[in-house]
């Protein structure tokens, strides 16, 4: 019965907000009525853009190969006490000695890692592959809307208005669909700055005839209502947090402040670019260089995010994705070319970490894909899927990934 | 008359937000079909080319086009050198002065740090301007005093020196006062004190006073506080004067198309300094010309050679370098391989395989720049090039070949049917509508295989054809975040000083101009621009310009369409999102 209510109050105040009509104590009282209802599960999604070099990432130090083809960029055997070499996970993988923060997750058992998983489609546009891990439907250029949006679980009576949000100025493929989702720059930001103004936009994209972007107003000036009771604190990161500085930083610390207050976010997604690394990719040791560069950034973020949100992780799990992997070989110019098959990283309290998942495929000659990129053994929907299933609790997989049968892993 | 154009509308897009129903797929196709097929009112026609052939009408425009007939008024256009120059667009682009400048006397002009120092001990020549010479020459003197000391925080305001400089009651002014009294304040100390200050203050406040400094203080200002960017930002700054002042508005269209179809990331590098020319140089003389010159110009540009990697791609019997000691030795690089074909000519669908990204990387080995980091020209080296046969879409290209190698593969993607159709498909994208209807690109494609792939006759194939005309075409673009900004200082007659505080809006729409990573390019589809996040840019962008607060850009016309409405309420609407 109450629940009824909710749902019906829900659906007035929002056709009233359609039409501009809604008082706001109205939508404030909506959402606070359960604000702290159970708490919901939470996916991050993160994506790499620009190909990152999954093997020297996730370096398979226990493979001759790697060496044999990366004269000049594999990164080093471990070895105890080097900060040049890669870390090592299980005696055959190690992560790149830049990684070092995600190394504690990963012992403790939060962190698991999949490798040689990817997208199945033989593309090596970095704009077709990620189009492709986008919209979940790889090889299918007509899906318009993305895995995200349609995996968010079915609405339960009222929904937040930012259940789904992308860190930056644009919708991420992956987020776009017929659920609301938004895309937000800042929390701070996030609001039209002249109150009179802003009722009154509200109610000239209430009214346009443009169905979407009727849609995309009415979205939008939900989730800054929603907003407004969280952007005028600051944010203090608990646990002594610092973020390393930049976007991807500023992203994750984000997530974390709209997790935390408890707005009712199901999905988040940042990205991170600038992996294509054609020339130049390691610097004269391990630790130097672009690669380097960007993954201790990448690294210290992640690690950030896991310290930040404390005991919250227990209700949220990152997963780590990225377009395609490069060649094993490495090209003329230090660098790597385009290839197939990457790692992903999963990480959150319930994840079963502290393991390297996925069969390894092998890097001679004849186990490679097209004889030149590490073979593909998991499909990232595998990963993806488990995650949306088991941990979202979203059991309409062939929505989500249509044509396709996610096999878990066992990853939460 | 407008209405019957928003229910079509509506009828379109009704289906389009319903994304995943595929069944009506089918349904919806037919019906987008049939809207290209209708046509809109005369009353309209203006409108539509004025919307879709410069960065927005301006008050009076509509009258003007009306006045010339649009078919003579788009003539004019697609021959912009019968159009004379808005000659307040070179008043107001005088003070850039890199824009014309070659990329070697812009490195020499605006160096970074690391060529301060080069300079310093010789490596590398000082500036020829006198003037640029001694400002060097200073920046040297200060990174040597700078030697010593321990934390040189680079943005830190140096609070002990700025103590020196002002007197309290000056740096409270400086803190609290408006604008227009801390440039008083900043104007009344000598140009030696000036330039201390310049380096001591936080850059927010140097923002601030060069968004009120007069056009050549404002240059002494940018320059102290960093050379090498004034490169970018007179890039930037140009674009957006160029979108709202030329009166070639067509030209500008297109340069900016063509640059973002062969995009380079400015912050690539040695790119910092090669794309200004690229721009200028290899853009912009050939956006309504052959396909075939802009691909070539573009292929032998140190500005694209650099960014895609090619100056370093080298074949796998050439030489290794000379005095190289123990450096390993280079190999191909198929980077601008793929890219040419997937993104340049093509298509992603084009019918290329992975072995032919392959032999296109090895018939342009060789293809290098001569002192990359000086500016650099383009070079062919022979001794880099991978001398034997290969094979380019099933096309044989003999062994022993040179340069030449890689003209023939761009002579035969430029000539190919998929680079026919991916570029007509491209450019109807937009002129014509997101999803553009494929009779009209068949079209199009057709007239660039007859005309040897001349743009101008292409783009008359599209403003020739019912569909641009149409009710499916009308208004059915969402802008760009360029396209945005442009046409609302444009629609207000604003009066722009400096166009910095524009170009960041820019960016914060979401499209920071010349700062796209990837090769692809911005979307060239509407779809892109409309989420949340972007609609709110637009309408805080909106209220801050027509309440004259966009900083650097006078507007007087803006008047709310009631009394008491905050101005600025036109702009923001979902009206004037779209074109």
């Amino acid at each position: 019965m109450q629940q009824n209510r909710h749902i019906f109050l829900r659906n007035s105040a929002l056709a009233m907000v359609g039409v501009g009509t809604a008082p706001l104590w109205l939508e404030r009282a909506l959402y606070a009525a359960d604000a702290p209802s159970p708490r919901k599960k939470i996916l991050v999604a993160i994506f790499q853009r620009g190909a990152a070099d999954g093997l020297n990432i996730v370096v398979p130090h226990g493979e001759k190969a790697y060496y044999a083809m990366r004269p000049t960029i594999a990164v080093p055997r471990p070895t105890a006490g080097s900060a040049d070499a890669a870390i090592d996970l299980d005696g055959f993988f190690g992560l790149h000695p830049s990684l070092a923060p995600l190394k504690p997750i990963y012992e403790q058992q939060h962190l698991a890692i999949v490798d040689a998983a990817g997208s199945p489609d033989p593309t090596r546009s970095h704009f077709d592959a990620q189009d492709y891990m986008e919209s979940g439907t790889p090889g299918r250029k007509a899906t318009n809307d993305g895995w995200m949006n349609r995996a968010l679980p079915k609405d339960q009576g009222k929904v937040s208005p930012v259940r789904a949000v992308a860190l930056g100025p644009v919708l991420p493929r992956a987020m776009r669909g017929s659920r609301p989702a938004i895309a937000l720059q800042s929390i701070g930001g996030f609001q039209v700055r002249n109150a009179v103004a802003a009722k009154q936009f509200e109610q000239m994209y209430a009214e346009t005839k443009d169905p979407v972007l009727a849609a995309t107003g009415r979205e939008t000036f939900e989730a800054v209502s929603m907003l407004q009771s969280i952007q005028r604190q600051p944010y203090v990161p608990a646990n002594g947090t610092k973020y390393p500085r930049g976007r991807f930083g500023d992203s994750l610390q984000q997530i974390a402040q709209l997790i935390k207050s408890d707005v009712g976010v199901e999905m988040a997604f940042a990205d991170v670019g600038g992996w294509d690394h054609h020339v130049n990719e390691m610097g004269p040791r391990a630790s130097e260089g672009q690669l380097a560069t960007l993954l201790r950034d990448y690294g210290q973020a992640l690690s950030a995010f896991w310290t930040d949100m404390g005991d919250r992780m227990q209700d949220v799990v990152v997963a780590t994705m990225s377009e395609f992997g490069r060649t094993a070989h490495e090209n003329g110019n230090r660098g790597t070319d385009h290839g197939h098959a990457n790692c992903m990283f999963v990480m959150g309290g319930a994840v079963k970490g502290g393991k390297v998942y996925g069969k390894w495929p092998g890097l001679e000659k004849e186990q490679l894909y097209e004889e030149r990129d590490l073979a593909l053994t998991t499909d990232f929907r595998d990963v993806l899927g488990e995650l949306v299933s088991h941990h979202m609790g979203n059991p309409t997989l062939n929505g989500v990934f249509p044509g396709y049968n996610p096999k878990f892993l066992g990853l939460v | 008359m407008r209405k019957q154009a928003w229910l079509a509308l509506a009828s379109v897009f009704g289906l389009a937000a319903f994304p995943g129903i595929y069944a009506y797929a089918d349904k919806k196709s037919a019906a987008q079909t049939r809207q290209f097929f209708r046509q809109i009112p005369n009353d309209q026609k203006i409108d539509q080319a004025l919307n879709r052939l410069t960065f927005g009408p301006r008050p009076g425009d509509a009258a003007q086009v009306r006045a010339l007939g649009f078919k003579k008024w788009i003539d004019l256009e697609l021959h912009p050198e019968r159009i004379p120059q808005n000659p307040m667009l070179a008043e107001k682009l005088k003070t850039l002065d890199t824009l014309t400048m070659s990329s070697e006397q812009l490195v020499r002009n605006y160096p970074t740090p690391q060529m301060v120092k080069q300079m310093a001990s010789g490596q590398m020549p000082f500036p020829s301007d006198p003037e640029r010479r001694m400002m060097i020459q200073k920046m040297v003197a200060k990174a040597e005093r700078k030697q010593g000391d321990t934390d040189p925080a680079a943005n830190a305001p140096d609070m002990k020196k700025l103590n020196e400089i002002f007197t309290p009651q000056q740096l409270r002014t400086l803190r609290t006062g408006t604008p227009q009294q801390r440039l008083a304040v900043f104007q009344s100390l000598t140009k030696d004190q000036q330039e201390d200050a310049i380096e001591a203050m936080p850059p927010p406040l140097r923002q601030n006073l060069m968004q009120v400094a007069p056009a050549e203080m404002r240059r002494r200002l940018e320059l102290t506080a960093g050379p090498q960017q004034v490169v970018a930002r007179d890039l930037m700054e140009a674009k957006l004067l160029r979108a709202i002042y030329s009166s070639r508005q067509l030209e500008e269209v297109l340069d900016d198309f063509w640059f973002n179809h062969f995009n380079i990331f400015l912050d690539k590098g040695a790119d910092r300094y090669l794309v200004t020319e690229y721009e200028h140089a290899v853009i912009r003389p050939r956006v309504l010309g052959k396909f075939r010159d802009l691909l070539e110009a573009t292929a032998k540009s140190p500005a694209m050679l650099f960014y895609l990697d090619n100056w370093q791609s080298v074949g796998v019997e050439a030489p290794p370098v000379r005095g190289g000691g123990n450096r390993p030795r280079r190999g191909l690089n198929e980077n601008y391989g793929r890219e040419l074909l997937e993104l340049h000519t093509l298509g992603v669908d084009g019918g290329y395989t992975q072995k032919d990204v392959t032999e296109v990387a090895r018939c342009f080995t060789g293809w290098t720049i001569d002192q990359p980091q000086r500016g650099g020209t383009f070079l062919f080296n022979p001794r880099l090039h991978d001398k034997g046969e290969k094979t380019v879409l099933g096309v044989k290209i003999p062994a022993g070949g040179g340069i030449e190698d890689g003209e023939k593969v761009l002579a035969i993607v430029a000539r190919h049917p998929a680079t026919a159709h991916f570029i007509s498909k491209k450019l109807a994208m937009r002129f014509v509508a997101d999803e553009p209807p494929p009779s009209l690109v068949d079209r199009m494609a057709q007239t660039y295989l007859k005309s040897d792939g001349d743009v101008r006759a292409v783009l008359k194939t599209i403003f020739d054809s019912k569909e641009f005309w149409s009710v499916g075409a009308y208004r059915s673009k969402m802008k760009s975040p360029l396209e945005m900004v442009a046409s609302a200082v444009r629609a207000v007659n604003g009066d722009v000083d400096y166009a910095f505080a524009l170009v960041n809006q820019v960016a914060q729409l979401g499209q920071p101009l010349y700062r796209k990573q990837e090769p692809t390019g911005y979307s060239n589809s509407g779809q892109e621009w409309l989420n949340s996040a972007g609609l709110l840019a637009r309408m805080n962008f909106a209220l801050q310009l027509a309440d004259n607060r966009v900083p650097g850009v006078k507007v007087d016309s803006a008047k709310p369409a009631k009394p008491g409405d905050p101005a600025g309420m036109g702009l923001g609407s979902p009206e004037f999102q779209k074109h």
